[in-house]
């Protein structure tokens, strides 16, 4: 039998139907469901008198658009003082309750990241097909799943029919062997990725992270670092399956249970790439040669390590990318040669689908244990991922560590990420971000975004500038 | 969704790499439970000097002059010339909504980012993947000659240049015949649905555990 690498055998066991014009029809597992990229399928739906397949593999929950601050949380969708916002959120409860589709509301403390409830819950399981309306959906590859974001008409496509019309994609393997110095974190680690094969380099890949660096992360880590493919431009990354995979499954809510769990392990146990199996490119980095990220400019490939300086525009022989450089710095307001720990800082925020979950808080609680937010940093705001998150980290006393040193201390959602409730940067404004875009005026109208790690994030709040974190570990 | 089979039209630049679904529409404006009328606030922030709002009208916002898009040569362009990797980032539909509301019907680069060439097929906009050198060649007609306009002909698979150069173009087979017949491809999975029981059948047998129910 030829050898197979793990996207293979995800494929393979999810072939509905293989077209004679080269389409396939993919089955889909799980399909979780947020409140600004499905209404427009519903309304679809119901335009032609559809309904869901299987309603029963659907979670939903709100995001996006969900206030963080405890006071404009607390009376649930109604305290939501945007109304266009309200209105979205108010939508997909409508929309969840009419086809009988799970959700978990705005106060219910379950609800979170759509990435981060889906293998909190074990709604989301290895070997599954996942697919979101939401481009981060990756995430869960980590668990050795097939998993990538899709748009409003393939949601529909979904709800409709639990298929998705796909072209198999070509299989990438990113090995990272070695170890990762202290302080140096799996966000560095993806940074580093997108940095050296460009925002371009994963089209038309899934990409599976394969090495020791990998093999030593945890699944949170895996999360971060698989959240992050569609910034290398591959749609899917994922992990093989090994014993740390199945212990963070393990007596999850949705996870399999007594004889259903020996079996489901048993067939996990083979969601690895086998020993010669062939990918269509590789690419290779060294773990213990990266050191902290920092982006300087406005796309996840323009990153630099924080000892490094601003790079000039003038030594890129390609002239796109030299007219894309020079637009970011001035977009940036920086100049080439800046030392990246100059620069000042305005607003800090920890959170989003890539780094919320409760290692990244621990990891950044403990940076700023015992130490107090620099009076030049107008905002740091802490945002768990989900309301479990939350919970966790006030049992573990992280907030106190957040609140004690000038941090704020948030409600879950997807927050400053994207900037589609109030928190937002102003313009001009630069900001140590533990999100995954560093897009022109996506936290906010003229924000300037700087993607770090959790503790890099964590220092920036105490320095009011970036500072090497080692050096404080 | 609509047919496409050719369409002539004005050509206008979006000369940059890397051009991601923010930048084509803005997150405030995802907020809308409606598919249509995103034209308006289709590249909000590099069209228009003030930071957009939902549901306000555009009219009377100050533009910005140097934005392509707003100069008088380039109104009424429904064919978009731009570069690598275009509609990178974010899942967002909206983006392919907001092209297509504003008046573009085919978009031509050397690369897509892959859910935005996913979801364009969805609404009736071909995007064109065209050599980097032909994009080069392209780039420099249009900037040279007011007016220029690109036949894009889905049904032989061409770019036609006003000289009458043609460029071909690849498009896999299923894409093609659904956006040159308008097909709804629910309907068309849906004429598989015996496939489709008779897999989760034997995915039940084998995986039951998949099927656990998510409940509240």
């Amino acid at each position: 039998m030829t050898a197979k690498t793990l996207y293979d055998k995800l494929w393979d066991a999810h072939l509905v139907k293989q077209r004679d014009d080269g389409s396939a029809l993919i089955y889909i597992d799980r399909h979780i469901i947020h409140e600004v990229t499905s209404p427009q399928a519903f309304e679809g739906l119901r335009l032609a008198g559809r309904k869901p397949w299987r309603v029963d593999s659907i979670l939903a929950t709100p995001d996006h658009n969900v206030p963080t601050t405890t006071v404009e949380r607390a009376s649930g969708v109604s305290g939501i003082a945007d109304p266009v916002s309200k209105i979205q959120v108010q939508t997909l409860d409508d929309n969840c309750d009419s086809f009988g589709i799970t959700e978990f509301k705005i106060n219910d403390r379950r609800q979170g990241i759509v990435h981060v409830i889906g293998p909190e819950s074990g709604a989301c399981l290895p070997g599954m097909t996942v697919v979101c309306g939401d481009s981060h959906t990756a995430t869960n590859g980590a668990l050795g799943a097939l998993a990538h974001g899709i748009g409003t008409s393939e949601v529909e496509h979904v709800l409709a029919t639990q298929c998705l019309v796909a072209k198999k994609m070509k299989n990438m393997l990113v090995k990272v062997d070695g170890v990762l110095g202290k302080g140096v974190t799996p966000k560095d680690v993806v940074l580093a990725i997108i940095a050296k094969i460009g925002t371009a380099g994963g089209n038309g890949c899934a990409i599976e992270f394969g090495g020791q660096v990998f093999r030593d992360m945890s699944m949170e880590g895996r999360m971060t670092v698989c959240n992050m493919a569609i910034e290398a431009g591959a749609r899917a990354g994922m992990v093989a399956v090994d014993d740390i995979t199945i212990d963070y499954v393990k007596d999850r809510d949705f996870a399999p249970k007594g004889n259903d769990w020996v079996l489901a392990v048993n067939a996990w146990r083979e969601l690895v790439s086998d020993a010669d199996a062939v990918f269509d490119v590789v690419v290779e980095l060294n773990g213990s040669d990266i050191i902290p990220q920092v982006s300087w400019g406005t796309s996840p490939e323009m990153v630099v390590s924080v000892a490094d300086s601003v790079p000039d525009p003038a030594a890129e022989k390609d002239a796109v990318k030299q007219t894309g450089m020079t637009r970011a710095l001035e977009y940036m307001g920086l100049s080439a040669g800046q030392k990246m720990t100059d620069i000042q800082l305005d607003r800090v925020f920890i959170g989003s689908c890539t780094n919320s979950r409760i290692e990244d808080m621990r990891a950044a609680a403990a940076v700023v244990k015992g130490r107090k937010k620099a009076d030049s940093i107008k905002e740091a705001i802490v945002v768990p991922g989900s309301g479990l998150v939350k919970e966790q980290a006030e049992a573990e006393g992280l907030d106190k560590v957040f609140t004690d040193a000038g941090l704020e201390w948030r409600e879950p959602g997807c927050s400053m990420c994207l900037a589609m409730n109030a928190d937002k940067l102003g313009a001009g404004e630069h900001c140590a971000s533990t999100s995954n875009r560093n897009f022109e005026g996506r936290q906010g109208y003229g924000g300037r975004t700087h993607l770090v790690s959790p503790e890099m994030a964590a220092a920036a709040a105490i320095a009011g500038r970036f500072v090497d974190v080692r050096e404080w570990l | 969704m609509k047919a496409f089979t050719q369409h002539k039209g004005i050509v206008a630049p979006m000369d940059r790499a890397n051009i991601d679904t923010d930048m084509i529409i803005p997150k405030q404006f995802l907020k809308s439970i409606k598919r249509s009328g995103f034209g308006k606030n289709c590249f909000d922030e590099l069209r228009y000097m003030d930071e957009g709002q939902p549901d306000q009208s555009c009219e009377g916002r100050p533009l910005n002059v140097d934005f392509p898009l707003n100069f008088p040569r380039y109104q009424g362009a429904s064919v978009l010339l731009t570069r690598e990797n275009f509609g990178c980032g974010s899942s967002r539909e909206h983006a392919p909504w907001a092209l297509e509301d504003y008046g573009f019907c085919a978009i031509i680069a050397s690369s897509y980012a892959d859910i935005f060439y996913n979801n364009s097929f969805k609404n009736g906009l071909l995007p064109v993947i065209l050599d980097e050198k032909i994009v080069d060649q392209l780039f420099e007609e249009m900037y040279a000659e007011e007016g220029y306009e690109l036949l894009v002909d889905l049904e032989n698979l061409q770019v036609i240049t006003p000289k009458g150069e043609a460029f071909g173009f690849e498009l896999d087979e299923f894409r093609r015949h659904c956006l040159l017949n308008g097909l709804d491809d629910i309907g068309l999975t849906l004429e598989d649905a015996d496939a489709i029981n008779a897999y989760e059948a034997t995915l039940k047998a084998r995986s039951p555990w998949l099927f656990n129910a998510i409940k509240g």
